[in-house]
């Protein structure tokens, strides 16, 4: 289907010639997904029907009994804005709401707003640099005063204002904000930003009372006594919080959606380990919901023969990745190792990698070591789906691999391994310490070794290789090392920003203290070229088709070999009903969690 | 000995800033960073991320955030933490209770497994009684806590489902209800931090109690025609204990200090998971504050055991 066929279909939705349902089937057919049918008929301007997640049956709120949640790392405080973790995200979300958040497909639903803003009902200017958001009616805050747009506007002053320290602060500093009325309110954008679905929304989006941290704007916001009790809009009320150990809240008889919530309390409990968490819930029952179960999909297996509870998993745009380092790690230029001046003897040369990425064999790392937990890629952006490229294939062959560096003239000497001009395929492999990464690690060293390909493995401790040390060597964006393997995470359904790390501006280097987010340091004029006119687009499928395009460049190169698609596993004993996403805290739907 | 008292104190102030400038300067010198969650995070712009470290004081020199350190503790203020942005002495006044409360009672648990087994085994030594005691003291310091507090969760928890192995400070019941559920929750973490000590303890008591056994005051008091029950609790228990006395009151600061892994493991909120969790979340401040509490403990508790000592022991003289 191309591009003028699509249009005249979108043509045929808004006329009501065709169902919406019948388009998506239509377009699905061709292997767009439901997400991007929705979002090219909302950009047409055919507007959205509300939807809700999971399916919410009970018919009264309350009456549910306690809910009790285990975070295997404790929560420490409630700001939503002072949040740097996961954990104390979803901590938080459990207080405050933002006016919209992301179901587990990537779609974007209203939660604080009474509808997500299109150009059909005005809300997205046709310049692409306003969103009027109008604010849902009837909300009330937890000590009973409505919620307005006053409330919404002083959340954008009070994390935009660099003085607060907020870690939310990149989504608000380059907006204005102003109210149009109690329940409207106008953000101007400084430029044309097709993904404007960030201030408000989600994670960093989270609306502060305005009658309780008003006088704590700024330098004083440690102050505020609501950072330690909250009082906001979600579905259960603050009772008491020990940081780093416990926090118990009771149900909003005033809640905003009716029946819900289901429980009477709840109890979120931190500390201790993966493990155990997963063996609270799926053996003993003595918890109802435990997050983010990194552990080896075999041992959850058999904690879930027990039958007392299940495994659910999501996917997110976390992508397990090796980079193949295009510089030379072991020369020292200008004080800096791994610089853009220089060249990497082997590396560089694009057969060699191209060899190395028939080496690793990806399936058996997904069957064997992540199970549930990843699926198999080779693609460095996998979701959602209308992002994923659909040309990239992966393959495992050692026989290809030793054709190729046969063919670009690398020998095997008499220990085994390849040389040319006397330069050896000898690599250092770098990633953090975790247990299902060395054993990846271990299988692609044994591959290569029957290519002729020497890997010496090195692990660094993950506190110290994700640190932004800068005297220390083994940090991830130093790269000082041949190879390195690491997961980084896509925080929104949306991969511009992520992908900034393919761009020559963004480039790790001494200069910027190594804060560049282009770690493998390659970079090609047309992905910066893609990447610009992406920023630019407003056009959803052309402006897919150009971040496809940027994340092609690089795994085409073999400079970028992605792995798997992480997944995010959650464990929940089988009478719960949940919702969690891969794209917004595992609480952002806990109004609609109920027990049958 | 007031004289005594006014000395040691003077002494423990230079030991005391000399032990908190070496931990500053290790914490400083370590790698790590408590923002590097942020730094994966495409979300936080370098530049924010430079700005939340300068307005923490993160960028200035470890002599000027050492001084500053120091300057605040003089005046009571122990600092905030990164991690959770309240302040240092609420985070550990909240944990005190909880660590008071279960390795508290693991303590008396082990001396009451200690005195009356280490005691009685000393008197009939290479008996019956004393060959399994000493082997089962063997065991029990032999096997470190994580392992005997898993062993625990795999029996009395997964297996028998007797126990919850989540150590929850807030429990939802009232009256008899709320003791019984604290006493299921605290027994598995008490007994393992309790038989672990009781093995040390039983050995400790032992081995004082046989060296007075054969001190010619007690044959005497036997001469004297004394009971045995006297001649033992009496006269042999009173001075074995001596010694036992000051290890009890050395032992003190681990009681306030919470036991590492054991809280780990079954998730009880005292000041050893505290730091545990600063440590991984490279929360300065809190690990600064915690660390630096351990320390006065054991100066203190040093000087007490000195002090107590002497009062029970007349023959120590302090001039």
């Amino acid at each position: 289907m191309n591009e003028q066929d699509l249009r005249r279909l979108i043509a045929n939705v808004k006329d009501g010639a065709l169902s919406r349902r019948s388009f998506i089937q239509k377009v699905a057919a061709v292997g767009l997904a439901a997400p991007l049918a929705n979002q090219m008929l909302a950009f047409n301007g055919v507007a959205m029907a509300q939807n809700a997640t999971v399916e919410y049956k009970p018919t009264k709120a309350g009456g549910g009994g306690p809910l009790k949640i285990l975070l295997w790392q404790a929560p420490t405080l409630l700001n939503p804005h002072f949040a740097s973790g996961t954990k104390d995200q979803i901590a938080s979300r459990i207080f405050f709401e933002p006016l919209a958040g992301w179901d587990k497909e990537g779609n974007l639903i209203p939660q604080l707003a009474a509808e997500i803003p299109s150009k059909t009902n005005g809300g997205l200017s046709a310049d692409g640099k306003e969103v009027i958001w109008k604010i849902k009616q009837g909300v009330k805050w937890h000590d009973g005063k409505p919620l307005t747009a006053d409330d919404v506007v002083f959340t954008w002053e009070y994390a935009a204002d660099p003085a607060t320290a907020a870690y939310t602060t990149g989504a608000y500093k380059d907006i204005t904000v102003t109210k149009v009325d109690e329940h409207t309110v106008k953000i101007v954008f400084k430029e044309a930003t097709p993904f404007w679905a960030d201030a408000f929304v989600g994670v960093t989006g989270q609306i502060l009372p305005k009658h309780h941290f008003g006088e704590y704007k700024g330098a004083k916001s440690r102050e505020a006594p609501a950072n330690l009790k909250p009082v906001g809009t979600g579905p259960y009320k603050f009772v008491d919080f020990k940081p780093g150990d416990i926090i118990t809240a009771e149900r909003f008889t005033d809640y905003h959606v009716k029946n819900q919530p289901h429980f009477d309390t709840l109890e979120v409990k931190g500390g201790g380990d993966a493990v155990s968490a997963a063996r609270a819930v799926l053996q003993t029952g003595e918890f109802d919901y435990a997050w983010n179960l990194q552990v080896e999909d075999e041992v959850l297996k058999r904690m879930e023969t027990g039958g007392r509870g299940k495994i659910s998993a999501v996917v997110s745009g976390d992508i397990e990745f090796i980079i193949l380092n295009p510089t030379d790690p072991w020369t020292e230029v200008d004080g800096e190792r791994s610089s853009v001046k220089t060249k990497h003897p082997t590396l560089s040369d694009p057969k060699v990698r191209e060899a190395i990425n028939l080496l690793i064999d990806r399936d058996s790392v997904q069957k064997f070591i992540y199970g549930r937990g990843g699926i198999a890629t080779a693609s460095f952006v996998n979701e959602p789906k209308q992002f994923k490229s659909q040309k990239l294939k992966y393959e495992f062959s050692i026989d290809k691999a030793n054709k190729i560096l046969d063919d670009a003239g690398y020998k095997k000497g008499a220990d085994g391994i390849r040389e040319k001009d006397g330069k050896k395929l000898k690599y250092v492999f770098q990633t953090s310490i975790n247990a299902p990464r060395q054993k990846t690690q271990a299988i692609i060293k044994q591959a290569c070794q029957r290519a002729g390909i020497d890997l010496e493995l090195k692990s660094v401790t993950a506190s110290v290789f994700f640190s932004s040390d800068v005297a220390n060597p083994d940090t991830y964006t130093k790269l000082y090392v041949d190879m390195e393997m690491y997961t980084t995470t896509q925080p929104q359904p949306d991969p511009e920003r992520f992908l900034n790390q393919f761009t020559s501006w963004e480039v790790a280097t001494k200069e910027n203290k190594w804060l560049g987010r282009n770690v493998s340091r390659y970079s090609d004029p047309a992905a910066d070229e893609a990447y610009k006119a992406a920023q630019k687009e407003l056009d959803p499928v052309k402006r897919a088709a150009l971040l496809i395009k940027v994340n092609e460049i690089f795994c085409e190169a073999n400079i970028i070999l992605p792995l798997l698609s992480r997944t995010r596993v959650a464990a929940s004993v089988n009478n719960l009903t949940h919702d969690h996403s891969g794209w917004d805290v595992d609480t952002w739907n806990l109004a609609a969690w109920y027990r049958s | 000995m007031a004289t005594y008292l006014l000395r040691r104190l003077l002494i423990a102030i230079p030991s005391l800033l000399g032990i908190s400038l070496i931990l500053f300067t290790v914490l400083a010198l370590a790698p790590g960073d408590p923002f590097s969650e942020m730094a994966t995070n495409p979300n936080v712009p370098p530049e924010v991320r430079e700005a939340i470290r300068a307005s923490f004081g993160l960028n200035d020199p470890i002599m000027v955030r050492y001084l500053r350190w120091l300057g605040a503790m003089a005046q009571g203020d122990w600092g905030f933490s990164f991690a959770s942005r309240i302040n240092v002495d609420t985070l550990i006044l909240q944990r005190v209770p909880t660590t008071l409360f279960v390795v508290g009672s693991s303590q008396i648990l082990a001396l009451c497994i200690a005195l009356p087994v280490g005691i009685y085994a000393a008197t009939r030594p290479y008996s019956v009684f004393d060959q399994i005691a000493n082997t089962l003291a063997f065991v029990g310091f032999s096997l470190p806590t994580f392992f005997t507090g898993l062993l625990f969760i795999l029996i009395f928890s997964v297996s028998l489902d007797w126990f919850p192995f989540v150590y929850r400070s807030d429990i939802a019941a009232t009256g008899w209800r709320w003791y019984w559920e604290m006493f299921r929750q605290a027994i598995m973490p008490i007994c393992v931090l309790g038989l672990f000590q009781a093995a040390s303890y039983t050995r400790y008591v032992r081995s004082a109690v046989l060296d007075v056994i054969r001190l010619d005051y007690v044959t005497t008091a036997r001469a004297k025609g004394l009971g045995e029950k006297t001649v033992t609790l009496r006269h042999i228990t009173r001075n074995a204990l001596i010694p036992v006395v000051t290890l009890v009151a050395l032992q003190m600061p681990a009681v306030f200090g919470g036991a590492i892994v054991t809280e780990q493991i079954f998730r009880v909120p005292g000041i050893g998971s505290l730091l545990i969790d600063a440590i991984l979340a490279n929360d300065t401040p809190v690990i600064m504050a915690v660390t630096f509490v351990f320390a006065c403990l054991v100066v203190i508790f040093n000087l007490i055991a000195d002090v107590l000592y002497g009062w029970l022991d007349p023959r120590i003289s302090f001039s």
